[in-house]
């Protein structure tokens, strides 16, 4: 087992480097650069900014000093946003989303999973069926659309709530993103769980568990149970990875001054330092919770841990 | 004369399927004597299988269930789910036919068998260990102490099957339905498996219903064998009668389908032409395997024959069967 | 026997015959009523995309002052009204939905094409060349698509067919894996140890062994990836990355749409429904075509 974590963990750092100069030298390679709309500028000056970030030096060369200053936490100043580091804005941006993101992971599941068993129970009933439409439907409508539209709803038609912004945190302000946040992993977790949970059901070994005179509850805990999890926990990664393509959206419209937002300013001002900071905590994050939900896999599932085909058999 | 063990009267099992229902099980009526061993022939989709599911209680919500299964007593049909519990594992257990899906991946052979000992026992840990552990020898797992922690997965197809034994021998049970408990395995495992399997039962002189297509297990296991076909039995008797001189049609098809030892080589093997019923489609009219039969009349496609007692011990519905075959 | 019993018999050999798989498979699909309404609204959205700009007297980007942000009217033609230029939103939409389908549809081949041939190869060639090809999937899979698609429109810049080119350089990775996949199943089938001693060459038992029976799952897949591929253009057009003016997709409509969500409502309002319908449209394909390819009988 712990080498199961430890072959992971090892495989980490290296996978991190390879997307760091991935992102780096193929940001590098772009034609025009990111003062190219400060064309009016004196060419001195335009010098001089360059050689404050480095820009005139030899590609690898610049590489090598990012890492060295990488090494140390240091992810270099912003070139959009004069005023601040790198790691400054990000440290401004990483609680708004993770806040965001982890709520609504979580409600995603906590509704999602029973409501995915539920419809299980009242299988092809009109239960089931009003269950599954809607998880079809929060499925194919994309966060591009359900967020305008429920601040078209809420927020201009029925002025319930506040249309966009993040108001210093207030909880009025975090409802509508909450919601088109949570809406497709919502209806996503609820699917898997009803698939889950009727596969279950069919399964010779918990059909075998009832014919030995267990009482239900111990079939379901001790024999059912393990399997219904499983396909949510390999949802786990891609769950993750959703919330913060998804975030990148919701920040956008409604404007919330969250990582995703730094983000895509950076791509479109052509920040190097701010995108590749904030792809390096991305990818972070993707690997870390990767990490865990192997990790949780392997806690469900022996074969992981005894490495397959490792037993002795006769 | 005493109560027989387990008392069957006119089970029939329907199932509601997209278009009408199948009635997997049509009538089946059997007694068995505690110490004997039943064996029930057919072909799939005969109703074997329904019939054990339908004794132990384990048919799918979609199941209709009607007629009555007396087990030492107790009524079996419609009892509730305490009842049930309370009986199986405990007083008749149920033998899979696929080791590979029957026992529960994720938790330890040994933890599933104690589990059993805990839950009809109270017993205590240490007790179930024990327990656990001597019924893994009497099953011949070999080194059963290192045995006890591994999952299922580390095990082969015939040490499955023999776990799988176990957990419905540990409570020592007073009957055991075993459904093709060796179909699954590689032939050679087969014999050894099944040798065990005999072996425990009779000594612990535990009833069994053995449920098989093959005629020769039966041969070597069972003091009774009951054939089904489409659902119902169509014939009833003593293995070393039925053997000997069988008398449903069907049988005599199927004893004489098998190749023997001293048979002489031919250019084709001889089966039975045509296919057992959809039942999917409703209930045949008359005889169910008339259209296969190679001496039926039309007496046996307009009315179906109910079964009909030729000697105390031997039971067969065929029309043919009265003019004295 | 009698007339009954030989009838009898007749169904059950017929019944027995069976279809191939294929064709069971095309009976199990057509058979599926919500499987063909996705066909038929995909049908008429792509109907409505080529014939759209033709029915209607305007074009994309004609901007008529006298009627601006008008709502939805007979009035001039204008059926779904204008934008804040006066321009009529009813070309623009079907124009999105041109560019729309164009990149679902050409982007899932470019990146079918290039996963199906790398999973195959690095499938059938086996050994250390597929461990390190597949490593390297695993690399690029760590990041989120999303974001490498951001890297890349980033460093080529706002080009439409870069677009394309970028969406499917990151898709190709979940095809190829599952390619390799059925890769390394089939390769242990019979058939192509036979093939193989024949002395087929390699490319031979890709192509007629290997690649037929992968179809399947591909098929299954680039369904569902038709609109995904859509989602994405739709999610880097409405962050202002990807189509720029003077071309324009659902994305970039929506965006603007959100935008000015206050005051004429049915500029977000109708490319949304277009493009809620299509991803409805092809989800149902998917799951009708995912049904029929392998049946699970839920009762």
């Amino acid at each position: 087992m712990l080498r199961f974590v430890a072959t992971r963990v090892a495989v980490l750092v290296p996978t991190l480097f390879v997307i760091v100069t991935l992102s780096f030298f193929l940001m590098r390679l772009a034609p025009g650069g990111p003062f190219d709309a400060d064309a009016q500028l004196e060419p001195e000056i335009l010098d001089n900014l360059r050689a404050a970030y480095d820009l005139d030096q030899p590609v690898t060369t610049q590489f090598g000093l990012y890492l060295a200053r990488l090494l140390q936490g240091d992810l270099g100043p912003s070139i959009g946003n004069k005023d601040y580091t790198v790691s400054e804005l990000i440290a401004i941006g990483l609680p708004v989303s993770i806040e965001l993101g982890l709520t609504a992971l979580l409600l995603a599941t906590l509704i999602g999973a029973p409501l995915g068993i539920v419809a299980a129970l009242n299988q092809n009933r009109a239960l089931d069926t009003a269950i599954s439409t809607l998880a079809m439907t929060g499925i194919a409508v994309p966060s591009l659309i359900t967020a305008p539209l429920l601040t078209l709803v809420f927020g201009v038609t029925l002025k319930m709530l506040p249309v966009a912004g993040w108001g210093d945190g207030a909880w009025q302000n975090k409802i509508l993103p909450l919601v088109a946040l949570t809406l497709p992993q919502l209806a996503i977790i609820a699917r898997l769980s009803r698939g889950s949970f009727l596969d279950v059901r069919r399964l010779n070994y918990v059909r075998a568990a009832r014919a030995r005179g267990l009482p239900e509850w111990r079939v379901v805990v001790f024999h059912a149970l393990n399997p219904t999890l499983a396909p949510l926990v390999s949802y786990l990664a891609p769950a993750v990875a959703g919330v913060m393509t998804g975030s990148i959206i919701i920040e956008q419209v409604f404007g919330l001054p969250g990582v995703g937002r730094y983000f895509v300013q950076g791509a479109l001002a052509r920040d190097y330092p701010l995108v590749m900071g904030v792809v390096i905590v991305y990818a972070t994050a993707v690997l870390v919770m990767n990490l865990l939900a192997d990790l949780a896999y392997a806690a469900l599932d022996p074969r992981l841990r005894r490495g397959l085909f490792g037993g002795a058999r006769p | 004369m005493s109560e027989p063990l387990l008392r069957v009267r006119d089970l029939s099992v329907r199932f509601r399927a997209r278009r009408g229902s199948v009635h997997a099980v049509n009538g089946v009526s059997f007694d068995l004597v505690r110490g004997r061993s039943l064996g029930i022939v057919g072909e799939s989709g005969s109703g074997k299988s329904q019939t054990c599911f339908a004794i132990m209680g384990l048919l799918p919500q979609s199941a209709e269930c009607t007629g009555s299964v007396r087990f030492e007593g107790d009524e079996l049909i419609g009892a509730p789910r305490r009842t049930l519990d309370r009986l199986r594992g405990q007083r008749m257990s149920l033998v899979f036919q696929d080791p590979m899906t029957s026992l529960t991946p994720h938790r330890t052979v040994g933890a599933q068998l104690c589990e059993i000992v805990r839950v009809h026992d109270g017993a205590s840990a240490a007790e179930a260990r024990r327990r656990a552990l001597e019924i893994m020898e009497r099953v011949r797992i070999p080194d059963p102490e290192r045995r006890f922690d591994q999952y299922p997965f580390e095990f082969s197809g015939g040490m499955r099957q023999r776990i799988v034994i176990a957990a419905a021998l540990i409570q020592r049970p007073s009957l055991v339905i075993a459904d093709e408990p060796t179909t699954a395995l590689d032939v050679t495992v087969q014999a050894e498996v099944l040798r065990t399997f005999k072996a425990v039962v009779e000594h612990a002189g535990t009833s069994l219903i053995l449920v098989t297509h093959d005629l020769g297990v039966v041969a070597g296991t069972c003091d009774e064998v009951m054939v089904m076909y489409a659902g119902r039995v169509v014939e009833h008797a003593d293995t070393s009668t039925l053997f000997a001189a069988p008398c449903h049609p069907y049988t005599r098809a199927l004893l004489a389908c098998r190749p023997g030892l001293d048979s002489k080589p031919v250019a084709r093997m001889p089966t039975i032409e045509g296919r057992p019923p959809d039942l999917a489609r409703g209930e045949p009219l008359g005889c169910a395997f008339a259209p296969r039969c190679s001496v039926a009349t039309s007496v046996c496609e307009h009315s179906r024959p109910g079964l009909r007692e030729l000697t105390q011990t031997h039971r067969a519905a065929c029309h043919l069967l009265e003019a004295g075959q | 026997m009698s007339a009954t019993a030989l009838r009898e018999r007749d169904a059950l050999v017929e019944s027995a015959a069976g279809d191939s798989p294929g064709r069971a498979a095309w009976r199990r699909f057509r058979a599926n009523r919500t499987a063909m309404a996705g066909v038929a609204l995909l049908a008429l959205i792509t109907l409505f995309a080529i014939a759209g700009p033709w029915l209607s007297p305007h074009d994309m980007e004609t901007n008529d002052w006298e009627r601006i942000q008008i709502a939805p009217t007979l009035e001039q033609s204008h059926w779904f009204g204008t934008d804040a230029n006066g321009r009529d939103l009813f070309v623009r939409v079907a124009a999105g939905a041109r560019l729309s389908l164009l990149i679902g549809l050409v982007t899932t081949g470019v990146a079918v094409l290039i996963g199906v041939l790398y999973g195959a190869v690095a499938g059938y060639v086996g050994g250390r060349i597929d461990q390190w090809m597949m490593r390297f999937v695993d690399v690029l899979y760590a990041l989120p698509l999303f974001f490498g698609i951001i890297i890349l429109v980033t460093i080529f810049g706002r080009n439409i067919l870069l677009v394309f080119v970028a969406i499917g350089c990151v898709e190709w990775l979940t095809i190829a894996r599952i390619v390799r996949g059925q890769t390394l199943s089939v390769k242990q089938m019979e058939y192509v140890e036979a093939a193989r001693s024949l002395g087929a060459s390699p490319s031979r038992i890709i192509f007629r062994h290997v690649v037929p029976n992968v179809l399947g799952p591909v098929i299954v897949f680039s369904t569902l990836l038709v609109p995904t591929v859509i989602l994405v253009e739709s999610f880097l057009s409405f962050l202002g990355l990807g189509v720029q003016e003077p071309q324009t997709s659902w994305g970039l409509l929506i965006s603007q749409g959100a935008s000015a969500i206050d005051s004429s409502p049915w500029l977000l309002v109708i490319p949304a429904a277009f493009l809620a319908a299509t991803m409805f449209a092809f989800n149902f394909i998917g799951d009708g075509l995912r049904d029929a390819l392998d049946p699970r009988d839920d009762s």
